[in-house]
């Protein structure tokens, strides 16, 4: 078990996702970064599927009150077991009473801690990702405990790896034409082609960016979105829809991010740079 | 009644590597909503890879698990529509309580002297059609209703409230909704629904479906108060019925 002595900024338990009721208007939800969750799954030969805590700006100080192994992935927070730092993407055996805590975000800012045999925790529509009001709290409690299994053994074969995740902390975000691309003119898809930076609101459900386009007129019937689109408002302000956004909108949909360049945006505070690189 | 479905002039376009979003012709309308629901069908049916889909008024969006071949699928998709039989549509009424008390209804005044209409009036108009669900989103359970009579069309409110309540029903342009749990909203609330439309203790947590009809009747204060507690002793079963066209 782990209990939460400190729950940290925004803490959430998170799996891929909660698939299949986006027709009745559930959010997917699922971890930000699915780049780095999936490392840390990996690592501990753990279901690709295993939840795991995603960790944001400001982490949360654990006890284990048994022994288990986990791996930290994605953003790079000074992470430490007992006051000891542990480097990230290695695979760290804890001991009953161990406490991991973390310190500022050097590099990056959504870790994801990932623990033998997943976190357990209630299903709720096919999924333990935190959405509140489907799941009673928006992130991790003081106090909380969570369930994992009790791991004594060795993980031998895969113990620390390189991975080559630059282009989680690069600006540069691959992204597709969204459905009402074409709806811009020459001057506006020329616009999209700047350093844009985040602005103050940015979370799990969307990224606003600081630079706008022009004032528009554009309007489409209420249709489908998806984590990664980016939205333009009457106004001109581009908003890039993360996984726990609505499942519908009235905005045009000019980009759409692909699955890397999700990961890479939620790896961006206030004030970082991005670039859109058309595929 | 069993009449070739017309078929529509549909497109099919790739939204990043593991979606299509199929569009039907820009407008709102009920053949064209019906068409969507039927292809929808189609395709679980006789798509071999399977998908979420995610209908609403004019489109369809299919989302994959994994990176598809986007131009294979969408000739595939193609065929599939041009070939698709008629389907019976299994539609649902739902009938729904809602008081118009003041209490209720923050926004009842100013509607009320902006189309110089007492405040029943606006309640008879608003719980006389059969609403036609176009679509869920923005929470889950939130319907977007088509059918509002014209004379109840209101811009939403300038400034979005932060906070609506649950169960708020509410006039945003030319559409009408329940609002399934609190949160913040920008649309004109005249009344409140005691019934919960998204229940996660419920088999299935929203029992509408895209394309169902509902209409609204108006209930009492004292009503209100007594559904309340029906609703939260998990004794109340939302009252439906099979529509037929």
């Amino acid at each position: 078990m782990i209990k939460v002595q400190k729950p940290g900024l925004f803490t959430t338990v998170q799996d891929m996702g909660r698939f299949g009721y986006r027709n009745i208007g559930v959010p997917v939800s699922g971890v930000m970064d699915v780049c780095s969750a999936t490392l840390g799954n990996r690592l501990l030969n753990n279901d690709s599927r295993a939840a795991l805590l995603e960790i944001t700006m400001a982490g949360p100080q654990l006890q284990f009150t048994a022994a288990t192994h986990i791996v930290i992935t994605g953003a790079l927070m000074q992470a430490a077991i007992n006051g000891v730092s542990i480097p990230n993407n290695r695979v760290i055996r804890v001991q009953q009473g161990d406490v991991l805590s973390f310190g500022r975000p050097e590099r990056g800012i959504r870790a994801y801690m990932a623990v033998k045999g997943g976190i357990k925790s209630a299903l709720i529509m096919n999924s333990q990702s935190y959405y509140f009001p489907l799941t009673n709290f928006a992130h991790l409690q003081k106090g909380q405990e969570l369930d994992c299994e009790v791991f004594d053994g060795n993980i031998n074969d895969l113990i620390e790896i390189k991975p080559n995740n630059d282009f989680l902390f690069s600006s540069a975000i691959t992204v597709y034409a969204g459905p009402e691309y074409e709806m811009l003119n020459r001057e506006e898809k020329e616009l999209l082609k700047q350093t844009f930076s985040v602005s103050t609101l940015n979370n799990r459900m969307a990224y606003q960016l600081e630079e706008q386009l022009p004032p528009n007129n554009y309007s489409i019937i209420t249709s489908g979105t998806l984590p990664g689109t980016v939205q333009l408002t009457p106004s001109g302000r581009l908003i890039v829809l993360m996984k726990d956004c609505q499942t519908t909108g009235g905005y045009p949909r000019v980009l759409q991010l692909s699955v890397s360049g999700i990961c890479t945006l939620a790896q961006k505070k206030y004030g970082d740079r991005i670039v859109f690189k058309m595929e | 009644m069993s009449k070739a479905a017309e078929k529509y002039p549909i497109s099919i376009s790739p939204v990043g590597l593991q979606s299509l979003l199929i569009n039907w012709p820009k407008r709102i309308d009920e053949d064209i909503l019906k068409d969507i629901i039927c292809f929808g069908e189609t395709i679980s049916k006789k798509l071999a890879i399977a998908c979420e889909q995610l209908p609403a008024y004019h489109s369809l969006l299919l989302i994959f698990d994994e990176n598809i071949d986007t131009v294979k699928i969408s000739d595939r998709l193609l065929k599939l529509y041009e070939s698709m039989e008629p389907c019976a549509m299994k539609r649902r009424l739902w009938h729904i309580p809602v008081c118009y008390h003041p209490d209720f209804a923050p926004d009842m005044q100013l509607l009320s002297s902006q189309k110089g209409m007492s405040p029943q009036k606006i309640a008879e108009l608003h719980s006389s059609p059969v609403y036609t669900v176009y679509g869920i989103g923005f929470l889950p359970g939130f319907m977007y209703l088509g059918g509002l009579d014209k004379k109840l069309y209101t811009p939403r409110r300038k400034e979005p409230r932060q906070s609506v309540v649950k169960g708020a029903v509410g006039i945003g342009g030319k559409q009408t909704g329940v609002y399934p749990q609190e949160s913040p909203g920008g649309w004109n609330i005249i009344g409140n629904t005691p019934v919960k439309i998204f229940d996660l203790s419920r088999k299935k947590p929203c029992p509408v479906r895209i394309g169902d009809k509902l209409r609204f009747f108006e209930i009492s204060q004292e009503e209100h108060k007594l559904l309340e507690i029906e609703v939260s002793a998990g004794v109340y079963k939302l009252k439906s019925e099979k529509y037929h066209d």
